[in-house]
């Protein structure tokens, strides 16, 4: 057995704005299940934040319990990491991005994590917009303690024993749309084609950004019967947006074959450029798109894409109307000027 | 692209570099690990199945492996894969009860060997065990030819030759000593030979006819010629400034002799600029560890005399330019007179075949080599074959071993009435080495060291003993790492795509960007789709047939490959398998 992805690479691996390959972004070897979706969607990732020259240093990464929370282990080893309490990786995501506005934030959980056990503190990091990119790795199933149903399974869906899942599933996109999150995404482990430019939107996006990646469980998921498998998956895909990154810095060049719906500057200034697959279809447009995916669901497809976005909403710290500086670099004296100074605020009160 | 076919011996025979590279396709990544596991005299029989004299070629060998292994292309420099051939060789133990041996009772035909160098030792090792009567005709007293005679002690000691050349004589071959074949058509009438094997080789020192040449010639000296005198024993010293002009292979011998035998100032003369020398790159720096100078863009003009001796020569200095056509071509620029005392030619070889009747259906071409089937090894006669340097010209031990395996199997077809272009095919076995979850029967983890350095004696010492061989070997501590370096190449990734669920695992997991699932084109435009393009045209891409889930195709470029096995421990399908390739290649029988 391996344990240890070997060092040695391609001589000709292209390098980015820093110097760095590819292989630079990794971590450990993974443990999860051969084939795991989630393997994939820690590549993705990789690439992703490899694409966009972001320094490792500059991320934190922080998961809570549960197959999908081993992740943050797997890619950029030089990053910041936390994994937390089952389904609270909201809060504590949220506490380091009060403490420090300028790094960035990606959290990994889970259907169960995020669904069952974290519902609570998904739904209110979405309220508070935390700027925070939310990847859940969605397989239906509790791959961790052998296969039981999560919260995201389909009715109809059978488990790898044949049993039928009754109970309605909880659909984070739906979810997220409704307690109006500003970036809603839906993508595939199979598909990096689609995925890695969806990561690297919602990296730039200002405040959280939902993407909901439909990641096979290997082991107790994808099976004939399973509506979260490799094979059901293809089958029922449908992207409706195809989402396209332009980083600062760089000319946008024109595609005259694919006409672009829509641009979205992002916070920092780079394009995200969508194109609706079908007519009509509007991703800035939030209740036209919960309409849209409500058919695509019950017509039983998979809708997949940038599926909503709205940039410029304020996240936490502009509702907060926190300093511009991250507190982490606010003197101490400053940030904590003493019991005088407590009392003097505390009298403003009586 | 078509979906390769890997069931073809040859594409998987590719992806071994190093084996595909050695003319007698010698199993190196096998004997590589039986070594690694102690091993030494079963990897000296694996060794010898196919190259015959490993002990020999694991101190002399061209190499033709190494620039070929992968490694190199993966990092800085191959696997040291001669150098372990020596240690098998070295450290093997009993083989006298593994090496072929001749039946009591023979099959009747007789065979001529003339010549009793690498290509007809090899001939008679594959004849010999199948009943052939074997008769060797050797103008000198002792068999080996040219690697006895032109390879110094320093670099193949005498016992290591006689060791392995006993190893074919000891089966029964009748060796004729002191005997020149003066007359092939004598042979072929009243030899009553079945088949004629010529094994003559090149023995004739290339000449260079300038100003001087005939005056001097006491202390001109060609060097095949030179060094056979050496090796007797005729020669013992050489002046103390030495010119040696040509920079093959031969030139680096004669320098290194030349310094061992009272030559202080010793210079290696070349027309041609350093990356178009004839000498491996190795010999080259063991020349210039002795303080051999090599000097670059001296083309020989003259050679001086002075009272009817030989007391320089004269030379053009010449640059080196590109032509119109791209012709690599050289102007004067100068000229310079070196002063010295002995001058040896090391310029080429050419062969020599004034014993053969040009009437008696040999047929020769305009340069005066015999014209020779280059599947069959026969000439224009039936009956007659040629191998080793006599066939095209010099080329080295390994290649003058295959020649011999070939036309041994020529041989053998021509005693038995059978046509000779029938010949048996390459066959592949394949065999999983999959031994549990994630375990492997071969060391699969990549092993990061730089290849080791091998240790040589102490210049004086080594100047002051002509036979003392200079490489040490490697001791055992130095095998145990340099080993590990082999990339198993023939542990070959195999792959079955209709198992494949495309979870891009193994994409994600191979260290060294390999694999890509992409859409099937034609090669030019798949080579660039890939993960990492595809740009080293020599090395083949594998195509898969197309995937179950969404009709593309798996492509694997073999390039950079190191056979770590990852993608076939992280495919939850086993879609990918790391199976042990066995290439039978077939020998006469």
């Amino acid at each position: 057995m391996t344990f240890v992805k070997p060092a040695v690479h391609h001589k000709r691996l292209e390098k980015n704005a820093l110097g760095l390959t590819v292989r630079d972004y990794e971590g450990a070897l993974s443990t999860l299940c051969a084939g795991c979706g989630h393997d994939s969607v820690t590549a993705a990732i990789i690439q992703a934040f490899w694409h966009l020259s972001i320094a490792p240093h500059r991320v934190v990464k922080l998961s809570g319990i549960g197959c999908s929370s081993k992740t943050p282990t797997y890619f950029l080893r030089e990053a910041h990491g936390f994994n937390s309490v089952h389904g609270r990786m909201p809060s504590v995501a949220t506490g380091a991005n009060a403490a420090n506005r300028e790094l960035l934030y990606v959290g990994i959980s889970g259907d169960g994590d995020s669904l069952s056990i974290g519902l609570g503190q998904f739904c209110h990091a979405i309220r508070r917009n935390v700027n925070l990119t939310y990847i859940l790795e969605n397989n239906g199933v509790y791959g961790l303690t052998k296969g039981q149903f999560s919260a995201s399974a389909d009715v109809g869906s059978k488990a790898k024993r044949g049993e039928e899942n009754r109970q309605q599933p909880i659909d984070p996109v739906m979810l997220a749309l409704t307690l109006g999150a500003t970036f809603v995404a839906r993508s595939f482990s199979g598909d990096k084609a689609q995925l890695v430019p969806i990561l690297e939107a919602a990296f730039k996006h200002q405040g959280f950004a939902l993407v909901d990646v439909i990641s096979p469980c290997v082991t107790f998921n994808d099976h004939v019967g399973s509506t979260k498998s490799y094979m059901y998956t293809r089958e029922h895909y449908r992207e409706l947006v195809e989402a396209d990154l332009v980083p600062l810095r760089k000319p946008i060049e024109a595609d005259g074959a694919r006409a672009a719906t829509t641009q979205v500057r992002m916070h920092d200034g780079s394009l995200v450029t969508l194109r609706g697959t079908e007519p009509g279809y509007d991703p800035t447009d939030r209740d036209r798109v919960y309409m849209r995916l409500r058919e695509i669901a019950k017509a039983g497809e998979i809708a997949t894409g940038l599926l909503y976005v709205e940039e410029g909403g304020a996240d936490m710290h502009e509702m907060s109307a926190t300093t511009e500086t991250p507190l982490v670099e606010v003197p101490f004296e400053e940030l904590c000027p003493g019991a005088a100074a407590l009392d003097k605020l505390m009298s403003q009160f009586r | 692209m078509q979906p390769t076919d890997t069931r073809d011996p040859d594409y998987y025979h590719r992806v071994v570099d190093c084996q595909w590279a050695c003319p007698a396709h010698t199993n190196v990544p096998e004997y590589i690990r039986l070594i690694a596991q102690g091993k030494y005299t079963e990897s000296y029989m694996l060794n010898r199945r196919s190259n015959v004299f490993p002990g020999i070629l694991g101190r002399t060998c061209d190499r033709p492996c190494e620039p070929a292994c992968r490694r190199g292309r993966v990092e800085e420099k191959p696997v040291a894969i001669c150098r372990l051939k020596r240690v098998a060789a070295d450290l093997k133990g009993e083989v006298d009860h593994l090496l072929p041996t001749a039946p009591a009772e023979k099959n009747g035909k007789r065979v001529a060997l003339i010549g009793a160098g690498p290509a007809s030792l090899t001939v008679a090792n594959d004849l010999m065990p199948l009943g052939y009567q074997c008769t060797i005709f050797e103008a000198l007293p002792k068999p080996g030819g040219l690697m006895r005679t032109n390879i110094p002690a320093f670099r193949l000691p005498a016992e290591v030759l006689d060791t392995e050349i006993d190893y074919i004589l000891r089966m029964g071959v009748e060796v004729r000593y002191d005997h020149r074949v003066e007359s092939m058509r004598a042979l072929l009438e009243d030899g009553g030979f079945d088949a004629v094997f010529v094994g003559t080789g090149a023995p004739k020192g290339k000449e260079l006819d300038l100003p001087g040449r005939r005056e001097g010639a006491a202390n001109i000296h060609i060097g095949i010629e030179w060094l056979e005198a050496v090796h007797f024993g005729h020669v013992e010293r050489i002046g103390e400034r030495v010119l040696v002009i040509g920079v093959g292979n031969t030139a680096m011998d004669c320098c290194r002799s030349s310094k061992r035998l009272g030559g202080k100032d010793v210079k290696v003369m070349a027309r041609r600029t350093r990356p178009h020398f004839k000498a491996s790159p190795w010999e080259l720096e063991d020349a210039e560890e002795e303080l051999v100078e090599i000097l670059e863009n001296h083309s020989p003009a003259e050679f001086l005399i002075e009272d009817g001796k030989l007391v320089g020569m004269r030379f053009e200095l010449v640059e080196w330019y590109e032509d119109e056509s791209g012709r690599q071509r050289s102007r004067t620029v100068g000229r310079k007179d070196i002063p010295c005392d002995d001058v040896i030619l090391a310029i080429g070889q050419d062969n020599a075949f004034p014993w053969i009747e040009r009437d008696i259906g040999i047929e020769f071409d305009e340069w005066g080599l015999m014209k020779v089937d280059k599947k069959t090894f026969m000439t224009t006669r039936e009956g007659v074959f040629v191998g080793g340097d006599a066939a095209w010209g010099p080329e080295n031990i390994i290649w003058a071993v295959e020649h011999g395996h070939q036309a041994a199997i020529s041989i053998h077809r021509h005693c038995q009435g059978k046509p000779l272009t029938d010949r048996p095919p390459n066959a592949l076995e394949l065999t999983s080495s999959k031994m549990g979850l994630h375990e492997w029967s071969y060391a699969s983890s990549y092993n990061p060291k730089p290849r080791v350095k091998m240790t040589h004696v102490d210049l004086a010492a080594r100047l002051r003993e002509f036979s003392l061989e200079v490489e040490l070997g490697f001791d055992p501590d130095q095998t145990a790492l340099e080993v590990r370096r082999c990339l198993n190449c023939d542990i070959q990734t195999e792959f079955t795509a209709k198992s494949c669920i495309e979870c891009d695992a193994c994409i994600d997991i191979c260290p060294t960007s390999c694999l890509t699932m992409v859409e099937n084109a034609e090669e030019p435009a798949l080579r660039k789709r890939l993960t990492v393009p595809a740009d080293n045209l020599t090395q083949p891409l594998y195509v898969s047939a197309p995937l179950p889930q969404t009709k593309r195709v798996m492509v694997k470029d073999e390039d950079v490959c190191v056979h770590c096995g990852l993608c076939a421990e992280r495919c939850p399908t086993s879609a990918w398998d790391m199976a042990k390739m066995d290439l039978k290649i077939p020998h006469a029988k």
